[in-house]
């Protein structure tokens, strides 16, 4: 099969990301094909949430997520890499002070 | 960097337990290698429907019905976890299943034997769920980080299956003889396939090494086996039943059960195509996907359409 023939008819494929409940952020989930976002809300449901385990859905074409490269992760996150002040630890304060 | 660098980083990943994720580098063959057995995964649950789904309608009562329903239905999801941790992999859904509807993937064996007896709905979920979840269990630390997401999402869901199948068996354990009979009858047909389930020996698994270093696989068949034999061994005592194996017998120096000779002509046999139900199961899978073919091509072009309609709409709001 040529390689545009292979997933001629399929549907689109959406990421889906749940709010296991309220106060949570959505996380990831995994992904499902369907033919429009309201069908990913209900596939989602049924494939993701037979157990309660939402109480909100987002979806997402995957074509519409941009990612960063994880090749380039090193000059990426080169910026945080030397700045361990950051960090609460980097500080040097006596141990008897309290509440801080 | 070139890809001497790549395949080090890549290795030290392993090494360190750093799961690997969809965009990271991957040697070719650990790809190949994920796409076969996680798309075979996804085929099993998705074929594994079928012998249970032959029940539905006969479950002896509505809690029985209800709760056979909704095993069938997680394996369905299963399926789905597990087609989508494949196509992250660069494999189409539809490309997958055209492998299975050719023949081209294969699936676990045991979903070609036949679901003769309601007892079978019992030894199905202790047998082989049971044995499905020492696999998965393992799986859960998996060094693909897609796969092993999938399979704690499964695991999660697993342990309800054997403990329904098992009730069903103990319920029929306390029953009258024929009901006995059943079970054992059941038991008897479903053990040595649920073993062969495993796959083949150590010795005969030229593949199990180079899992185990990427760390795909994390015991080996022979390992999970045995702990497959050592556990199902007492809950059948429970059952007041007998497995078939004249040769079962506790080993102390071993600390495991010592068991007898796998047939694996008749493994091979099945795996080749000519198990008593492989026609049937793939030519019910094709019937279904072709049946709902127009319902596919609708769903879409209504989406299409409804697309071309907010269009219109944004543009003259406009
Ligand atoms: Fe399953
Ligand atoms: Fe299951």
């Amino acid at each position: 099969m040529p390689e545009q023939d292979k997933h001629k008819n399929e549907w689109p494929l959406w990421e889906i990301f749940i709010r296991s409940k309220a106060g949570l952020d959505h996380k990831h989930v995994g992904s499902l094909h369907a033919a429009d976002a309201q069908m990913a809300i209900e596939n989602a449901r049924d494939v993701y949430t037979r157990r309660m385990e939402g109480v909100s859905i987002w979806v997402i074409e995957s074509k519409n997520i941009h990612a960063s490269d994880p090749d380039e992760s090193s000059s990426l996150y080169d910026p945080a890499n030397d700045k361990i002040y950051r960090h609460p630890t980097f500080y040097n304060l006596p141990d008897e002070l309290k509440h801080m | 960097m070139t890809v001497r660098d790549f395949q080090q980083a890549f290795d030290e990943k392993i090494d360190k337990e750093i799961a690997i994720e969809p965009r990271d580098w991957m040697p070719d063959n650990y790809r190949k290698t994920l796409i076969r057995q996680i798309s075979q995964h996804a085929h099993s649950e998705i074929i594994g429907m079928l012998p249970e789904g032959n029940w539905i309608t006969r479950a002896p009562s509505l809690r029985r019905k209800a709760v056979l329903l909704a095993k069938v239905q997680d394996e369905a999801g299963h399926g789905l976890y597990l087609y989508s941790a494949a196509e992250t992999l660069g494999i189409s859904r539809d490309e997958m299943i055209e492998q299975l509807h050719s023949g081209k993937a294969k699936y676990s064996s045991i979903f070609n034997y036949p679901t003769t007896s309601w007892a079978d709905m019992g030894a199905i979920g202790w047998l082989v769920d049971g044995a499905a979840i020492m696999n998965q269990v393992a799986l859960c630390r998996t060094s693909y980080g897609p796969y092993a997401r999938a399979m704690v999402r499964i695991c999660k869901e697993e342990s309800f299956h054997q403990r329904q199948g098992y009730e069903i068996l103990l319920n029929m354990s306390k029953g009258t003889e024929i009901q006995r009979k059943m079970v054992q009858e059941s038991i008897n047909r479903w053990w040595w396939p649920s073993l062969m389930m495993f796959g083949p020996t150590d010795d005969d698994s030229p593949n199990t090494e180079q899992s185990m270093r990427w760390r795909i696989k994390r015991f080996t068949n022979d390992e999970l086996r045995q702990r497959f034999i050592d556990v199902t061994v007492e809950q059948c005592k429970i059952l007041g039943m007998t497995l078939p194996d004249p040769e079962l017998k506790w080993n102390e120096e071993r600390g495991h059960y010592d068991y007898g000779p796998i047939n694996w002509d008749e493994f091979w046999n099945v795996v080749k195509g000519n198990g008593p139900c492989n026609k049937e199961r793939i030519a019910t899978r094709v019937k279904a996907h072709e049946e709902g073919a127009w319902v596919r091509d609708a769903a879409l072009a209504y989406s299409e359409k409804q697309k071309k309609r907010n269009n219109k709409t944004d543009h003259q709001a406009a």
